[in-house]
């Protein structure tokens, strides 16, 4: 069984949270005594409604108060196909941070869309932090069909509108589904009233959507998290790396370049749980040994010796601030790679991203919460990366701040 | 990669992250099903060598036996290092009021032997068996959750945590709870246990105890805690325990399941949740387990 996580952008007004709720309970994800509590607090919400399905992701206390989504809630859904994780997370621009981070792991971006209003700024500014995360499939679901009578027209002219809006944002497949979640029409089931619709419902295009799998084509990356020494009498000499492979192949008796050392070796041994095995790819935790006893610690980077990767001290990226103090010049950060970390600090803001028009407009020198730049850094030590377009692994960063051990920016490697 | 192998890999992954960043960790173990699973993963993440951790138990006293022989019977056959510390020493040497009522839970006191043993030992990381699937406080808690020097969670400090990079960097005094398997479900858990072939406590299999059948159709253990009154329901069921806590406030379900095969059958067949079906604590309010964490439970 396949695994697929995506993400759902925006607030209960938007029709998210009851969509969330249609998904959970039609696929009989929601037990009996939940359902219990949600109808007791219902009540004493005074909603109308049954259920306020909003009770049912928006889990912190302040949340409820202000019937609010403010930080990302993941929820599981299994089908007969796949098993599903949806990071719900809010819409206001004033919780982007929150957004970018429920967002960041996904395949798939879901964006609702009312069809009473069609596309407004939240809508432009989901599908920009989508496309800077290149997130793989991005859903439109044009919802509150409902409320418009069902009328195609309005979904062909939101539809149009996405679609011109969306050209510059390099959007990698986007689909359409008009939906009403209050009525479940579309979202498990398809509906007579939309009966000029002849595509997938909601459910069907989440059973049926590809599931990429990039980093398995992309070329070979391996980043060491742990080294393993058992230094016992009868293991005396073992000595293991141990991570993930980020992305591509890594097989026994392969010539491979540590990084950032640039010094050339060979795969001896590769182990997975125990055993010996002979080749393992993209997202599997192995154990990698080296014919050479080198310096490679947490953090090395080792690819193949017939393929690039760049290795240098000066990076330019895009970054997402997520810290509450803005920042200041000459800030000592830390930048983290996976499990790479080196001190670091912005040479130059080149620009800012307007988060609603895609445009770059002139830096004032000021990074305030949840605005996006383009930036210059400088590193301490040479970190080996990839672009993130080429590589989602080897391409994202974050910056810690030394002071207060926050993390204060995300980033990608342009 | 099956979803297994995907959930598998983001554990170990989680937990090397955990041995890379961190000077004194450690895996908080219960006897529980989740956290022997974490157990396996750690053999997984870390064998040949030993873990970079110990296991701590904090033993409520109020524990079931089955999961106190299994848990010491574990920690021998794998030569790893087992702490345990008693609730029951917390409350004399604190003068603590221990947990009044007909079921007198101990789950509010453990959080002051967890945060005495983490001072004791200066653990700067523990990890934890906590899912997201459980609870919906839990929903939204990060995979390395930064507590203060108080243990204490705030949900409105998280750090943001993009893609899968942790930050675990943290000032002395602090420490972070780290929690592999935050994006499993209890089904994933029981798929991975059948998988694997994990030997588990007999206590989550189907047996027959003797039982107080409470006022909301709960079923209580009957044991030395417990005062039994003329109106008590005592009751010889066929049952299991779907979680493994405190005999005193987790419940046991009826059940005729005898392997995990059989388990798993009943849990994609059954309406009521985890906790529900199992726990009285979280009944008090809404907010019981966001409160709770607040206070530094994990």
């Amino acid at each position: 069984m396949e695994l697929l996580r995506f993400f759902t952008a925006g607030n209960v007004d938007d029709g998210k949270s009851t969509l969330i709720g249609r998904l959970l309970f039609d696929s009989n994800s929601i037990s009996t005594d939940i359902i219990e509590t949600l109808t007791r607090q219902s009540k004493a919400t005074g909603n109308d409604a049954d259920i306020d399905l909003a009770l049912l992701t928006d889990g912190l206390r302040a949340e409820r108060e202000q019937g609010i989504t403010i930080d990302v809630a993941y929820k599981y859904f299994t089908t007969e196909k796949r098993k599903f994780i949806i990071a719900d997370t809010p819409g206001h621009s004033q919780y982007t941070r929150n957004m970018f981070t429920g967002a960041s792991n996904t395949d798939l971006a879901i964006i609702l869309v009312d069809a009473r209003n069609g596309i407004t700024d939240q809508t432009k500014r989901h599908s920009i932090i989508s496309s800077i995360l290149g997130i793989p499939h991005i859903l439109v679901c044009i919802n509150k069909m409902d409320l418009v009578n069902y009328d195609e027209n309005v979904y062909n002219q939101i539809q149009e509108d996405y679609l011109k809006f969306s050209k510059e944002l390099n959007l990698k497949n986007v689909s359409f589904i008009p939906t009403s979640a209050l009525t479940g029409e579309n979202v498990v089931t398809n509906s007579e009233n939309l009966a000029w619709y002849k595509g997938a419902s909601l459910f069907e295009f989440l059973e049926q959507v590809e599931i990429p799998h990039e980093e398995e084509n992309q070329d070979s990356r391996f980043q060491v998290q742990y080294v393993i020494r058992p230094q016992t009498e009868d293991l005396h000499d073992y000595r293991g790396y141990a991570g993930s492979v980020l992305s591509g192949t890594f097989k026994k008796g392969q010539e491979v370049q540590i990084f950032p050392l640039e010094s050339k070796t060979t795969i001896s041994k590769i182990e997975q749980n125990g055993k010996e095995i002979i080749e393992a790819s993209a997202g599997e935790s192995i154990i990698i040994h080296l014919e050479h006893d080198l310096d490679v610690s947490r953090g090395s980077t080792i690819v193949p010796l017939n393929q690039q990767i760049e290795s240098e001290k000066n990076l330019e990226a895009t970054i997402c601030w997520m810290d509450n103090k803005a920042f200041q010049a000459g800030q000592k950060l830390i930048l983290q790679q996976n499990s790479f970390r080196t001190k670091a600090i912005v040479k130059e803001i080149d620009s800012k991203i307007d988060i609603h028009n895609f445009s770059e407009i002139e830096s004032d020198g000021t990074i305030q919460l949840n605005e996006f730049c383009k930036i210059q850094l400088k590193t301490a030590e040479n970190i080996s990366f990839d672009s993130y377009k080429k590589n989602r692994k080897t391409g994202a960063f974050i910056l810690i701040n030394e002071n207060t051990n926050n993390t204060v920016a995300a980033g990608i490697i342009n | 990669m099956d979803y297994l192998d995907q959930l598998e890999a983001e554990a170990i992954y989680i937990l090397r992250e955990v041995a890379g960043q961190f000077d004194r960790p450690a895996l908080l173990f219960s006897g529980g099903k989740d956290s022997i699973c974490l157990v396996h993963l750690a053999l997984k993440a870390f064998r040949p060598g030993k873990f970079p951790f110990p296991l701590v138990h904090v033993d409520t006293g109020h524990n079931f036996q089955e999961a106190l022989d299994y848990r010491d019977l574990l920690a021998k056959q794998l030569d790893e290092k087992l702490i345990v510390r008693y609730v029951e020493d917390t409350i004399k040497a604190k003068n603590l009021q221990d947990g009044k009522g007909k079921f007198p839970s101990r789950n509010g006191l453990q959080t002051y032997t967890l945060l005495d043993v983490i001072e004791e030992f200066e653990f700067d990381a523990c990890i934890g068996g906590a899912r997201r699937d459980e609870e919906k406080a839990r929903a939204k808690e990060r995979i390395f959750s930064v507590r203060d020097e108080f243990g204490q969670w705030d949900p409105k400090k998280q750090r943001p945590e993009i893609w899968n990079i942790y930050n675990g960097k943290i000032d002395k005094g602090e420490n972070v709870r780290v929690f592999p398997i935050s994006n499993w479900t209890e089904l994933d858990v029981w798929n991975y246990i059948k998988r694997e072939n994990i030997v588990l406590p007999s206590i989550y299999f189907t047996h027959e105890r003797e039982c107080i059948l409470t006022e909301n159709g709960q079923l209580m253990n009957t044991n030395k805690f417990v005062e039994l009154d003329e109106n008590d329901v005592i009751v010889t069921k066929n049952v299991r325990y779907r979680t493994v806590g405190d005999m005193t406030c987790t419940s046991a379900v009826e059940s005729e399941a005898y392997t995990v095969d059989d388990i798993i059958s009943e849990i994609k067949e059954t309406k009521i949740s985890e906790r529900g079906a199992t726990r009285m604590d979280d009944r008090v309010s809404e907010a019981a387990m966001e409160d709770r964490k607040k206070g530094g439970y994990f």
